[in-house]
């Protein structure tokens, strides 16, 4: 057996044909690369060929005469975005989302590749699950799927997995998603077994003591409502703990979709000590609020609850400092009638990856808190958390590109959804940005059709 | 204005809630009479769907239904489709082909009875959806204050007890704000939900003030609160919030929601005493539900509406 880490591809999905395309007179933007202009970009066998000034490549001069042609009008080019949490509930919870429906929701949303959560039927905690999930995004997956597996066996907080040998098999991060690792002289031990293996150790972070039987944030909505609630403690507590733990051990962890302003403090101070923390935010966690929850609509529960306004603006703030590193969906679909019940029966989650450029864009940069810059840097951040290249705009890269219309108008759902599940925070809602076209790794993952019905 | 559903008391102004009592207070003449039925809802239907068990709501319901004319069907969770896993829509859909007119739904959980208004064509009253809201309770209170002082306007409430698991507590919360009435919620703070404050009322942590009170509504104690380490003990929990004969003030009214633990939350002594509205409160239970389905149905006959969906076809057995 290889004692190398890295042996495995990252990165798995189903093999397609790299493109040819020429984006004529796109507005470039990849703050990374310090580009924000117009210019042309000639992708080559699914390569990044040439950037130049508008207007001066055509789709007849270049190496391969079948070059697709898309005038881009100054629309935008980013680099596409990267997910570093999705739920796409293979195996075994396909009636809510697959491999194709999730990495197709991806693709839709601009993202060029995403990592998928552990937290299936049966738990990703083996080899052998894990072989046959790669199996599955080789065949099926749209855009490239990164993959992790749980810290402890089945999600219990009991034993560790084999870590060593699911990084072998390629897993890029360790984490109980869904659950916290309540115990931390377990999370002690797996941070003092990823000296041997490395690998990112991601927490949900939740004290179920504290948690246990809430369905929303605890405050003056769930006062109100008679709803238990979870208190912002249960989050913060544990991020402080952990953040603890994991300088002591001199570990690597990354915090899972923040929704307090607590926790936010804890991340940055645990950064300020030097720690190896980094840490992920939502959009519904960055755009909504208990507030949202008043109306009972099970869209709205999710895991962490929505704060309150002021954790809102903690989180936002934290996102421009860069407390926080990401943007993050937690895309967590569930079935319409898991979802049509109660709200206390209901499952937490809601989906993300069609929404979150566009939500983002309408909610934090149209109103000027946030530059686009800034948002697409988020956005695509996620990848070297997990160790992976970032998206970039530049000669000789992996064409990893999403083509968006900031002016574009459109209501999430109106038209359906990607995603088998419909369970979607933002549904119903208008928003700015469309993304016309995604590349994910040299090829054509999304396009989007335009209909246009001529009366007779 | 005639209301289409009863779902929560936050959807009642004052002026509602004054109709609805004063409606209530000419059914109470009936309810002196001899004959004690009117044939106000005659040939309309009306189905109890309870997913907990209840004696009082239940009966007063029914009872309320019958002496309208109107048909009553029940419909208790135990025992039915539910234990074989049917979910609360598929169960509403089901009876709903029966075309209920009013549906009065109990169950366990927040905004239920919202989910089922969504659902069917018929008017919806909730009779208590998990922790969070019992209009008809809260509006029978009302009737029983305002019966007993004339108005609210300005009197001291104090609600005592385990105001987190009450969805008495919430309707009142509102109901009583509404008619004018100051409220003040007084109990173990493990059992005082964090940021009550914001529904208006006042929070203290014993009963040292309650005093200024010109009514003390308290609460039901569960036992099982006693085992999730709540209050520690039910000694402990009578030491400082029993109402008793000693803490309740001669000029003080007393009133509860029932069922009463004799010990816990009220002394034995003073259940019967002349301070005590426990009595009317059952009683005010069903000419008040009169007036609540009665206000319902007296508008547009919603079971002239077409229905969602057409009536399942009959199985062959």
């Amino acid at each position: 057996m290889s004692e190398r880490f890295d042996s495995a591809p990252a990165l798995v999905g189903r093999p397609t044909q790299p493109c040819e395309v020429l984006f004529s007179d796109v507005h470039v933007l990849d703050p990374r690369a310090g580009i924000d202009r117009r210019l042309d970009v000639r992708v080559c066998g699914g390569v990044i060929a040439e950037l130049a000034e508008p207007g001066t490549l055509s789709d007849t001069d270049g190496p391969d005469r079948r070059c697709e042609l898309v005038e881009g009008e100054g629309r935008h080019l980013l680099p596409a975005f990267f997910d570093p949490h999705v739920h796409l509930r293979s195996p075994g919870q396909e009636h809510k989302e697959d491999m194709e429906t999730g990495t197709r929701a991806a693709a839709a949303g601009g993202f060029g590749a995403v990592i998928a959560m552990p937290n299936t039927d049966p738990v990703i905690d083996s080899a052998a699950l894990l072989r046959s999930l790669r199996d599955t995004a080789l065949r099926e997956a749209r855009v490239p799927v990164g993959f992790t597996a749980a810290i402890t066996r089945g999600l219990q907080g009991g034993e560790l997995t084999e870590m060593a040998e699911l990084r072998q098999e390629g897993v890029l991060a360790f984490t109980d998603d869904g659950r916290p690792v309540a115990s931390a002289g377990m999370l002690r031990k797996a941070l003092q077994y990823q000296r041997l293996c490395g690998g990112v150790l991601a927490l949900h972070e939740e004290d179920p003591s504290l948690s246990a039987g809430g369905s929303m944030r605890e405050g003056p909505i769930s006062a109100a409502l008679g709803l238990s609630g979870i208190p912002s403690i249960s989050e913060s507590t544990m991020v402080a703990r952990d953040a603890e733990l994991a300088i002591y051990e001199r570990g690597r962890v990354h915090f899972q979709h923040l929704s307090a302003a607590a926790s936010v403090e804890a991340v940055a101070a645990a950064k300020e000590r030097g720690g190896a923390v980094s840490a992920e935010a939502t959009p519904h966690h960055l755009l909504l609020t208990e507030e949202a929850v008043r109306p009972l609509d099970t869209r709205m529960k999710m895991n962490p609850p929505l704060g309150s306004e002021s954790d809102r603006l903690a989180i936002v703030d934290a996102l421009r400092s860069g407390v926080i590193d990401c943007v993050a969906t937690d895309h967590a679909p569930h079935a319409r009638e898991e979802k049509e019940l109660p709200f206390e029966q209901a499952p937490m989650g809601t989906t993300g990856l069609e929404t979150a450029f566009s939500a983002l864009y309408t909610h934090l940069v149209v109103p000027g808190l946030i530059g686009l810059p800034l948002l697409v840097e988020r956005m695509t951040a996620g990848a070297a958390l997990f160790g992976l290249p970032t998206h970039t705009i530049a000669a000789d890269e992996p064409a990893n590109l999403v083509l968006v219309d900031l002016d574009g108008a459109w209501v999430p759902g109106e038209q359906g959804f990607e995603s088998r599940s419909e369970n979607c925070c933002f549904a119903g809602r208008q928003l700015s940005a469309t993304v016309l076209m995604t590349v994910a790794a040299g090829s054509i993952a999304y396009r989007r059709r335009a209909f246009s019905v001529v009366g007779a | 204005m005639s209301m289409s559903h009863l779902l929560s008391i936050e959807d009642l102004d004052r002026a509602a809630i004054e109709r609805i009592v004063s409606q209530a207070e000419r059914f109470a003449e009936v309810a002196d009479r001899e004959i004690k039925k009117v044939p106000a809802l005659r040939g309309r239907m009306v189905l109890n769907l309870f997913y907990e068990s209840s004696t009082r709501t239940r009966s007063s319901f029914e009872l309320a239904a019958k002496r309208l004319s109107a048909d009553v069907v029940n419909f208790a969770a135990g025992g039915s489709s539910v234990e074989k896993g049917e979910s609360l829509k598929d169960t509403v859909l089901t009876l709903s082909a029966h075309r209920p007119d009013v549906i009065v739904i109990r169950t366990p959980w927040v905004g239920s009875a919202e989910l089922v208004s969504r659902w069917c064509n018929a008017a919806v009253v909730n009779a208590g959806d998990g922790k969070h809201e019992h209009p008809t309770q809260a509006l029978l209170d009302v009737y029983t204050l305002r019966r007993r002082l004339g108005a609210l306007d300005g009197m001291q409430v104090w609600i005592v007890g385990d105001v987190a698991h009450s969805r008495v507590a919430r309707s009142n919360i509102i109901a009583l704000q509404r008619m004018g009435a100051k409220v003040t919620v007084a109990g173990p703070p493990t059992l005082i939900p964090r940021d009550i404050e914001a529904m208006g009322c006042e929070v203290r942590y014993t009963l040292q003030e309650m005093h200024r009170a010109d009514v003390v509504y308290a609460l039901r104690m569960q036992l099982e609160r006693m085992t999730d380490s709540l209050v520690p003990s039910r000694r402990e929990y009578a030491a400082w919030y029993q109402i008793n004969s000693r803490r309740l003030r001669p000029r003080q009214l007393l009133m509860h929601p029932g069922p009463v633990n004799r010990g816990v939350e009220l002394a034995g002594e003073i259940v019967e005493s002349p301070r005590s509205l426990i009595a009317a409160q059952v009683e005010a239970g069903v000419v008040v539900r009169m007036a609540v389905l009665y206000e319902l149905l007296s508008g547009a006959r919603p079971a002239e509406k077409p229905s969602l969906r057409p009536a399942p076809e009959p199985q062959p057995a």
